[in-house]
């Protein structure tokens, strides 16, 4: 599919960047015209997907985290955040809800909450190379009903 | 770095409501959480409420939150009270099946 438009960030796996991460996303596919509903489901996709970077693949330190946005035809948005951590060992499990391997305060939701708020999620991962989730967002708008 | 996140606390009789604003992500969950569990474990309340109008955005660190926090009372005989939810968090929380542990309310005006 072609690609309109294209945004990449690098940013360090540091937790006081996810409100920038998400908002940085969320501000460049606001020229799709999402509605209030739609942004909200970006920001917290981006939220969940920069927040495992920095707690599960640089749980050890300090690594990075390259985020790219493509505008694709039909107000279609890709969002890839990618990691050169730890990588996952089984994602079919790690995707299971409420499985967490962190316990505590970690609820294991954030790929639900990925899911759920996009048209699809695709994970991909290799331990000791790193972690790439891919989210698919079509942008209905404010027009679209 | 200031924190973009933050909770006032106000005890009456036995009800602790938590009064949260900004926004609720990893980052500042650890801070939230550390407030209102001291007000909780000094308080000893019957119902506590976490007041959710001042909340901005929230992903699953949300969740969390209340599932926590709920833990710290379950054996108290303590209700809980999740109000004046956007619908973003609403959704979020509904996603995590919370109506089951907690009673949530919606914002007035987005209550339709």
């Amino acid at each position: 599919m072609k690609v309109l438009n294209e945004l990449k960030i690098q940013l360090d796996s540091r937790s006081v960047n996810e409100g920038y991460s998400r908002v940085a996303v969320a501000s460049f596919i606001a020229q799709l015209d999402p509605t209030v509903e739609e942004i909200n489901d970006i920001k917290t996709s981006v939220s969940e997907a920069v927040t495992n970077c920095i707690v599960h693949a640089y749980k050890n330190g300090v690594g990075k985290i390259y985020i790219s946005v493509r505008l694709l035809e039909n107000s279609v948005a890709e969002i890839k955040i990618k990691d050169k951590g730890c990588g996952i060992e089984d994602i079919d499990k790690a995707r299971e809800p409420l499985f967490t391997t962190l316990g505590g305060e970690r609820s294991g939701l954030g790929f639900s909450v990925m899911e759920s708020f996009s048209d699809s999620l695709k994970v991909r991962s290799r331990l000791g190379m790193g972690t790439t989730v891919t989210i698919i967002k079509k942008i209905r708008g404010r027009n679209a009903y | 770095m200031n924190s973009d996140s933050s909770v006032e606390i106000v005890t009456q009789g036995k009800t602790v409501t938590a009064y949260l604003k900004g926004e609720i992500d990893h980052h500042n969950a650890g801070a939230l959480r550390q407030r209102i569990d001291e007000a909780v474990t000094h308080r000893q309340p019957e119902i506590l409420s976490l007041d959710f109008a001042g909340v901005s955005f929230m992903d699953s660190s949300g969740i969390g939150l209340v599932m926590g926090r709920y833990r710290l009372i379950e054996n108290t005989g303590c209700q809980f009270y999740i109000t004046n939810l956007s619908p973003h968090a609403y959704k979020v929380m509904q996603l995590a099946g919370l109506e089951k542990i907690a009673m949530l309310k919606k914002r007035k005006d987005e209550r339709k």
